[in-house]
């Protein structure tokens, strides 16, 4: 399938100032950055939890701890033929019990990643709150869940992807919508 | 790269990138095991038959645990309390199974061939457990695994497989897979115990333990089969021991840090001392929790597999 460029949403340094003014909500929400949590979801939701991670310190002076997560195996159309998932590492190597953890991603569209990213981070305990923080909400929820946190929001059509670049991940920074062509 | 095997028969049959998709989604997997709760639901709802021909404890509970941590569920089939004891063939065994909409077997049998002909017979998934001298994949890649996790690569390893390679599926396996990815294979055993042309395999050969040992960055001992021994040629037990076994003596003079691998069970004082076994250079109960990581990608790889094919 050939994508089309439509348009670039967000460049480097709005993509920053987003992920900067997450940072100042979740600590105000969360009354400083004590007893708080990262974990991002793999692949490009680990890099915003760390950058998040690394605005916070800047803040508050305090490291939080930081992890990946990978959902494929509690993916809902895993038994459906929709190609072959690659089953990729979760690294979470800190106590998330009575913690609050915030979780990261960086598209928010069915919700369908958020419900099984809460069954597996359920697996590893019982956080005080989980709250999602995500750099792009483009609406289309198949379930009943939102973000606390957002980026931007990008109403979007259905044909339409978004396509959310990352200098650790893609070389760059950007964020662009595309038609399906 | 993608998996597009329903079943998982032999080393053989698979290219090296599908050696690495293996290798990599049980890296993966090894987390798992180190949760508080050690399960994820990838395969709820799938149906795993252990079917075993032979007996084992190892493997047999190994696949049981991968299968159960993937939340499958798992039905154990001992042949010496089954039908198999009133005559029924393997392909019917088989096929019955299958008619339970059972979604994979793993099978252990006595002779070369069974797991490709059973699976060649039926639609659901066969993973080969051990087929007689002919292969036992899963031992090898949880001992390859255990290789890349100690020197962070195969290529260009100098491995020794020290025993009785005649018997042993192990070793053919391990062979397959250790050459596949560019690792130098060495077999070290007494002649009665090499088998004719297995040089063509691309492994050297050799009677001289003390010199193969100076240059392999790892040795897998196997394990003597003398239940295999039906007045075959076999060497004698003090004897071999001698002139094979692995003791702290022969690992002063081997290669630093040399990693001592064994598929278990051990005959101490055989293939190896106790020392060597319990030892620092010992990585044997490492091969062991490995193997479920192993067993957990290949369950996973095969199931994924089918379902992309219907």
């Amino acid at each position: 399938m050939s994508m089309k460029e439509k348009a670039k949403i967000l460049d480097q340094d709005s993509i920053q100032r987003a992920i900067m003014r997450i940072a100042h909500e979740i600590i105000e929400r969360n009354k400083g950055s004590f007893g708080l949590c990262l974990v991002g979801i793999r692949n490009r939701g680990v890099y915003i939890a760390q950058r998040i991670s690394a605005c916070i310190k800047q803040i508050e002076g305090m490291d939080v701890s930081t992890g990946a997560l990978d959902i494929t195996l509690y993916r809902d159309d895993l038994a459906l033929a929709t190609g072959q998932p690659i089953v990729r590492k979760t690294e979470i190597d800190f106590d998330i019990n009575d913690k609050n953890l915030i979780l990261v991603d960086d598209v928010l569209y069915t919700g369908r990643t958020i419900r099984a990213a809460l069954d597996a981070l359920i697996d590893f305990g019982r956080p005080k709150s989980i709250q999602l923080a995500v750099l792009v909400d483009r609406g289309h929820r198949e379930l009943p869940i939102r973000a606390d946190f957002v980026g931007k929001n990008i109403p979007t059509s259905k044909k339409e992807s978004v396509e959310v670049c990352l200098k650790e991940f893609d070389g760059r920074d950007e964020v662009l919508i595309a038609e399906k062509g | 790269m993608s998996w597009t095997k329903k079943d998982l028969l032999g080393l053989e049959y698979l290219t090296p990138e599908e050696i690495e998709l293996i290798l990599n989604t049980a890296e993966s997997f090894k987390e798992v095991s180190t949760r508080e709760i050690k399960k994820v639901p990838a395969l709820r709802g799938k149906t795993a038959v252990n079917l075993f021909y032979e007996p084992s404890t190892r493997t047999r509970v190994s696949f049981e645990v991968a299968a159960k941590r993937l939340s499958a569920d798992v039905i154990n089939i001992a042949t010496e309390t089954s039908s198999v004891k009133k005559g029924e063939t393997l392909i019917d065994t088989g096929k019955n199974i299958q008619a339970l909409k059972a979604d994979i077997i793993i099978m252990r049998h006595n002779y070369s061939g069974a797991a490709n002909m059973l699976a060649r017979a039926l639609e659901i998934s066969v993973i080969n457990a051990g087929d007689g001298w002919h292969e036992h994949p899963t031992q090898a890649l949880l001992d390859i695994f255990t290789l890349k996790e100690k020197f962070g690569k195969i290529k260009g390893l100098n491995v020794a497989i020290v025993g009785d390679i005649a018997h042993s599926r192990v070793a053919r396996s391990n062979i397959w897979g250790l050459t596949k990815l560019g690792a130098k294979v060495t077999l070290c055993a007494p002649e009665m115990l090499l088998p004719v042309g297995i040089e063509l395999t691309g492994a050297k050969t050799s009677s001289d333990i003390d010199e193969v040992l100076k240059n392999a960055d790892a040795v897998n001992v196997l394990r003597m089969q003398f239940e295999r021994d039906e007045g075959a040629a076999f060497p004698e037990q003090l004897d071999y021991y001698k002139k094979f076994g692995i003791t702290e003596e022969r690992l002063v003079k081997a290669k630093k840090g040399i990693v001592v691998m064994h598929p278990g069970p051990i005959n101490r004082g055989i293939e190896m001392s106790s020392g060597v076994a319990d030892g620092v250079n010992s990585v044997i109960l490492e091969q062991v929790t490995n193997g479920i990581a192993v067993r957990m990608a290949v369950l996973f790889l095969v199931s994924q597999a089918k379902e992309a094919r219907q």
